[in-house]
């Protein structure tokens, strides 16, 4: 890929609203520098619907077919649920990647999302532990089962919630249990 | 006449492995000695480290994550605090971020003469083992003479370092440096020329470029399989910016790029020699000045308690890419931390590198992306109702009778 096709971080974020004008919610660059050079780098952060969120990784990959998958985070919101995916464009060329997180908020009362394993396999582990951690669904995910908690841990018990679906009644807090 | 029918069997491996440090099951597909398909199963040893990071405060989290890996106790810290300095606008000084360089190669060192003496012990070349075991003893004494302890080193502080390295210690790490760059062609000669290493590692496990950027690979995995992915090179961060080095792949060595068990044994003991190099680099250009931008704790939680944000860390560990998400909400605790160790990616990736290889090849292959799980070992047989064992000796044993049958 060459220095022309690379677009800077103001155009990625630009071909995002573009392309999916009001269902962008916020979008910030985050420039740093680091070093005696102060070389800069760049974190995009997007905020953005989740009925456009497969297209947005989509039109992702379409500006770098070698599209990187980092991880997906994810926290509980008392009403939402949000997911933070975040991505890097451009690597191989020193001083040239631009991370970009896009950040989707899912309604408690319809906590699904659309899998991307078809875009990129290697995000599979990650949705899986999305919906065991934080009782998401992952529509059309390839491999439905749990990666990280035991088969036997409660059903209904997501590790990551602040509501009644928490590990609150799990906890035990050693010096209050008596032997 | 009736034909027979072919069956495939299942070996399932693990929940304990032979070939790995830490617990993570294998379900293989087997036709006699081949493997047909591979499941991965994880989370035998998942501790609810998140969970309790989002119940402490920064600098608590930073003790908390340097027993996420006993390898990686640097790189875990790091990059949570790399997290934090980004959410909360923390400017890091320019000497610190040359330490921070120092500290980082020497834990690479390291790692990756740990792995190459696992490498050697899984074909059985136990005296490699040693050998290389023996070499890493040099590399821990310096961290403990840097940092005041072998493995966990209680160096990192959010917004900097907490201990310089002053003029008087420049002695002691250049004669450190002095000793890995003597018996790196030893161990160059070792693993790259002996034929039966040859015989055993090249052409086994193969990884394509193609399958390695599918399945977002990291680290040397990636970079033995031609994907030029470093953080260091790619994004930056520390003062790696300031510093001449490249991205290190296979052709570097061999001329062309196989992606297979070999080539991540060259990407590997390329990689220590990069890492003198910059140490070297740092110990000549490092800037005088404070090593931390505030040497309060108690100064900078009251700051960090004010911080609402998000940000994320990142760091080319040894293995690969380390990756914290970090989300503060003006509390004591973050609302939110993801760690995101490389191993995590490289788990996918072992599906197509197993395929088509001989269960005697196992070991190696999984020991190739230099997996971060620890470790015990039983083996589980399983054909039609009837359950047999193999422990951990006896794959052992297959894999050494392996090499032998090679030895010319």
């Amino acid at each position: 890929m060459t220095q022309k096709e690379r677009l800077t971080p103001e155009e990625i974020i630009q071909s995002i609203k573009d392309m999916f004008t009001t269902n962008i919610q916020d979008a910030r660059i985050e420039k740093r520098t680091m070093g005696k050079k102060k070389t800069e780098f760049y974190h995009l952060w997007i905020r953005l619907d989740k009925t456009i969120f497969k297209e947005a990784v989509r039109h992702l990959q379409s500006l770098d077919p070698a599209l990187h998958f980092a991880v997906a985070s994810g926290y509980d919101l008392n009403d939402t649920i949000e997911l933070v995916y975040s991505f890097s464009l451009y690597h191989g060329v020193r001083h040239q990647e631009i991370s970009v997180n896009l950040t989707v908020a899912l309604l408690k009362s319809d906590p699904t999302i659309e899998t991307i394993t078809d875009l990129i396999p290697g995000s599979l582990i990650s949705e899986q532990e999305k919906q065991e951690m934080l009782g998401i669904t992952v529509k059309n995910i390839p491999k439905n089962t749990r990666v990280f908690i035991a088969d036997d841990f409660p059903k209904g018990v997501y590790p990551w919630r602040r509501d009644e679906t928490g590990p609150k009644k799990l906890i035990r807090i050693l010096h209050k249990v008596k032997s | 006449m009736k034909t027979a029918e072919k069956t495939t069997y299942q070996l399932p491996i693990g929940p304990i492995h032979p070939a790995l440090k830490e617990p993570v099951m294998f379900e293989f597909e087997v036709d006699g000695e081949r493997i047909v398909n591979v499941n991965v199963r994880l989370g035998h040893v998942h501790r609810g480290v998140e969970w309790t990071g989002t119940q402490r405060n920064p600098i608590q989290i930073l003790y908390l994550a340097e027993r996420i890996c006993g390898i990686c106790s640097y790189c875990h810290p790091m990059a949570f605090s790399l997290a934090v300095e980004r959410t909360a606008g923390i400017e890091v000084p320019e000497r610190a971020d040359y330490l921070r360089v120092i500290h980082g190669e020497l834990e690479r060192i390291c790692s990756h003469i740990l792995w190459a003496g696992v490498a050697a012990h899984e074909i059985g070349f136990d005296s490699v083992l040693f050998l290389t075991w023996q070499m890493r003893e040099k590399a821990l004494d310096l961290t403990e003479y840097l940092t005041g302890n072998r493995i966990t080193k209680g160096i990192t502080m959010i917004g900097g370092v907490r201990r310089d390295i002053t003029p008087d210690m420049h002695p002691k790490i250049q004669e450190t440096l002095q000793y890995y760059k003597e018996i790196f062609k030893k161990l160059q000669h070792v693993f790259l020329d002996d034929k039966t290493f040859q015989l055993r590692c090249k052409d086994c496990g193969v990884l394509s470029k193609e399958d390695a950027i599918k399945l977002c690979a990291v680290g040397p995995t990636a970079r033995a399989s031609g994907v030029k992915k470093d953080v260091r090179l790619d994004q930056g961060y520390f003062a790696y910016s300031d510093l001449d080095f490249d991205y290190i792949t296979p052709d570097i060595y061999t001329g062309e790029v196989h992606g297979d068990v070999y080539d991540r044994i060259v990407v590997r003991l390329l990689e220590i020699q990069q890492s003198i190099g910059l140490i070297e680099q740092c110990l000549n250009q490092m800037p005088a000045g404070p090593i931390v931008s505030e040497p309060k704790p108690l100064k900078l939680l009251a700051k960090l308690k004010n911080v609402s944000g998000e940000g994320i860390g990142r760091l080319e560990a040894p293995r690969g890419e380390v990756f914290h998400y970090v989300k503060l909400s003006a509390q004591d605790a973050p609302y939110a931390w993801k760690v995101r160790a490389p191993t995590y990616n490289n788990i996918l990736p072992w599906i197509p590198m197993l395929t088509n290889q001989q269960i005697a090849d196992i070991p190696i292959v999984a020991a190739s992306t230099d997996p971060c799980m620890s470790c015990t070992n039983r083996v589980t047989i399983v054909k039609n109702q009837d359950t047999s064992f193999l422990d951990k000796e006896e794959l052992h044993r297959m894999s050494i009778q392996k090499t032998r049958r090679l030895q010319l």
